[in-house]
């Protein structure tokens, strides 16, 4: 059981760790320009596929500087050509705006480097196991993806509360309006912070790209959870999409650990439930089954109990 | 001369769709994911179709001179877009569908085509199942229409287990599938037949996981590891069946492995990596280190030709068993009419590429082979995926020892 806990934390502390680099940007870019991103999880995909390239020529090490790079110049472009041109339709037409260009990436991505997963293998480097407990070994490279992830948290945390350009973008976060009157160049901070927030997105893709599996369906499979991060967590909040991450990195790991149904829990009380009763499979599915739908779940209930998010401070 | 460059370029023209139409008479439509989970295996398996249809064109085609064509279609996976695909292929006048990954898919256009077949006749579309294993397909939910060149899941369930049954080591079995009904039987016969022939063995897991959509197996790993196991039994395939041994090697999981497509791309490169030798079984209708020359040789043609940077080599002998039949039954009703294909196939007996005798069941529609047992380590002749290890026969099942009954009740058309 000890085991079971161990790993299973380490493991969710470290998916929730890779959400968070990519929700870090997603809810910066919505507090400061009221843009939901829908493209967010394609920039992480960009990322991964950058990373493989280059590493297929100088290796992994380059990638991971290099890839990041290069995706937070394209989210900057994105952002000076794209959204600020659509910005005076409205947020309405910025949320279409980004949403069809994850479409638009992810056929890119497919032409490019076909449907089938490319083979963006771990670095020789870091592939070893970094220990054994209970006679089963972590991966140094998952070591190496929760370390990065830890580094740049601080790095933001430093970055927003130590810095001059951090007190400018807080600022702009709330008062936009008056940071501008200060004379300060809004619109060039908003550029600045999307091309970061994909920066850090695409530097995910290069943690996660080799650990997980670079193919054209990873930025469908994670943009969903990614909404429901920054939901739970509090539309704009920082710290909230911090403690939501890892709540959700380690309920999902630690539900697949569970094999307790409802048909287990109400026949403590006396109710006998099979498969053929009314609701047939509902009363047999066990939470590990169902672990993959726990946090929509999450995220229904914090829209109905707590529409502020556990650490927001607006509606959302 | 403007005149001149027209009557050429259209005598060209007429020529070049002369030609196309004489090229390409017989078309079979591939309905498999060519995206999404699915699309590793799916675009092999399209690579084994190809050069299943060069290879028969190659020896003058069927009917006198006939020409096979194949015709992919992307069904991601989805049994809702599989009809959407099906339909695609029947308004393209395709009369020959093929599929084989996912049973849920299977199950969907198995009804589709059989409610096709009822609302337009004289307009029949057969569909050619090479590896959708449920057993409903060829029992309850049985269609004249279908044809399955794989053993059932229960069949090769069934084999595993009575090779189990003398493995004395095995004390304590995890059970891990795909949720979706496939995976479902898998662990339905699997608890059943483990109880009735090695009641003693404890099952200490019975896990089903969403099909086709994990990226990390680490947790349920983990899981594995903390109830003590020493053998799993899994039904996984695609990249679930890779992405878990990845995820195995990377704990460094000691147990044995019984599978059903451990064959399958990136699988072997993990079994490697797990450093379990001979510890991984395989259920399938033939391996690479089965001994039959002319087999040999087309496995290795294949690898070569479309092998690629993966090595990935054939993995399909049921593909070859449905192509050649099929091209058999085409020159037996010495017609392309679905019907009369459909009544040729229907009780064929075939010598396949290794020269054993394999028999469609007329009744269900359901061919039987003989089926091997194997491990995967170090010691063969011919390796996979370029890991010096490959398949060794540990035990053989007979064709005629696979026959389980059927409640298959179908018409003719």
């Amino acid at each position: 059981m000890l085991e079971l806990i161990i790993f299973s934390t380490l493991n969710g502390v470290l998916y929730g760790m890779l959400l968070f680099l990519l929700a870090s940007g997603l809810t910066l870019i919505f507090s400061m320009m009221g843009v939901l991103n829908f493209a967010h999880a394609s920039f992480y995909m960009l990322g991964a596929y950058f990373g493989y390239q280059i590493s297929r020529y100088v290796g992994y090490w380059p990638g991971l500087v290099l890839g990041p790079l290069l995706v937070g110049v394209i989210g900057a472009l994105v952002e000076r050509y794209g959204l600020r041109a659509v910005h005076k339709h409205g947020h309405v037409a910025e949320l279409l705006f980004t949403f069809g260009l994850a479409f638009i990436i992810e056929e890119l991505v497919q032409m490019i480097w076909g449907k089938v997963p490319v083979d963006y293998r771990v670095p020789d480097a870091l592939n070893f196991p970094a220990f054994t407990l209970f006679a089963t070994n972590y991966p140094a490279f998952r070591i190496f993806m929760l370390l990065m992830s830890v580094a740049v948290f601080i790095g933001l945390l430093l970055l927003l509360t130590r810095t001059r350009i951090g007190l400018v973008i807080r600022a702009a976060l709330t008062h936009p309006a008056m940071v501008g009157a200060l004379g300060h160049n809004v619109p060039l901070v908003f550029m600045l912070v999307f091309g970061v927030g994909c920066g850090l997105a695409a530097l995910a893709g290069v943690i996660a790209g080799p650990a997980l599996v670079t193919q054209p369906a990873m930025a469908a499979s994670l943009g969903p959870i990614l909404f429901v991060v920054v939901v739970v967590g509090g539309l704009g909040s920082l710290p909230g999409a911090f403690v939501a991450s890892l709540l959700i990195g380690l309920v999902q790991t630690f539900a697949v650990a569970l094999n307790v149904s409802l048909a287990d829990v109400l026949g403590k009380v006396g109710i006998t439930l099979t498969r053929d009763s009314f609701g047939g499979d509902l009363w047999m599915a066990t939470v590990a089954q169902v672990a993959p739908i726990i946090p929509y779940l999450l995220l229904v209930l914090i829209l109905i109990f707590r529409p502020k998010g556990l650490l927001g401070d607006r509606d959302t | 001369m403007k005149q001149w460059k027209l009557k050429v370029g259209l005598g060209l023209a007429m020529a070049m769709a002369f030609a196309g139409s004489a090229l390409a008479q017989i078309k079979i439509a591939y309905v498999d994911p060519l995206s999404g989970g699915g699309a590793t295996i799916g675009e092999h398996g399209l690579k084994h179709l190809q050069f299943l249809v060069e290879t028969i064109n190659a020896k003058g085609g069927v009917i006198g001179g006939q020409k096979l064509e194949a015709v992919a279609y992307d069904n991601k996976g989805s049994p809702q877009e599989s009809l959407v695909q099906v339909q695609k292929a029947i308004d393209a006048g395709v009369r020959f569908i093929t599929q084989g990954n996912g049973s849920g898919a299977a199950i969907a256009i198995s009804e589709f085509i059989a409610k096709y077949n009822e609302r337009n006749p004289g307009k029949e579309v057969l569909y050619f199942n090479y590896a959708a294993v449920d057993p409903v397909l060829t029992n309850d939910k049985c269609n004249y229409a279908h044809f399955r060149w794989d053993a059932n899941s229960d069949i090769k369930m069934a084999a595993l287990t009575n090779f189990m049954k003398d493995k004395k080591d095995i004390k304590k079995v995890y059970i891990i599938g795909q949720d979706y009904s496939f995976g479902q039987s898998v662990r339905t016969a699997a608890n059943a037949m483990l109880k009735e022939k090695r009641p003693d063995i404890q099952i200490v897991g019975d896990e089903l996981h969403p099909l086709l959509k994990i990226t990390d197996f680490s947790p349920y790993i983990a899981k594995i590891k903390a109830s003590g196991a020493d053998t799993v039994i899994t039904g996984n395939w695609g990249n679930d069946m890779a992405l878990l041994l990845k995820a195995a090697a990377d704990a460094g999981l000691q147990v044995n492995w019984y599978t059903y497509y451990a064959g399958g791309a990136g699988a072997p490169t993990a079994i490697k990596q797990t450093g379990l030798d001979h510890r991984v079984y395989q259920i399938s209708e033939w391996h690479t280190n089965v001994p039959a020359p002319e087999m040999e040789a087309f496995a290795d043609a294949f690898l070569k030709k479309y092998g690629g940077s993966n090595h990935q080599g054939w993995w399909y002998l049921r593909m070859k068993n449905e192509m050649e039949m099929f091209a058999a039954a085409l020159n037996k009703a010495n017609s392309a009419d679905p019907k009369k294909v459909a009544a040729a196939l229907s009780d064929m007996k075939y010598k396949n590429a290794l020269g054993a005798e394999v028999f469609m069941r007329p009744s269900d529609h359901s061919l039987f082979q003989d089926m091997y047992i194997s491990s995967f380590g170090s010691g063969t002749k011919h390796d996979e995926e370029g890991t010096g290890w490959g398949w060794k026969t540990v035990g053989v099942i007979k064709a005629q020892d696979t026959v389980v009954p059927t409640t298959c009740k179908m018409t003719p058309f």
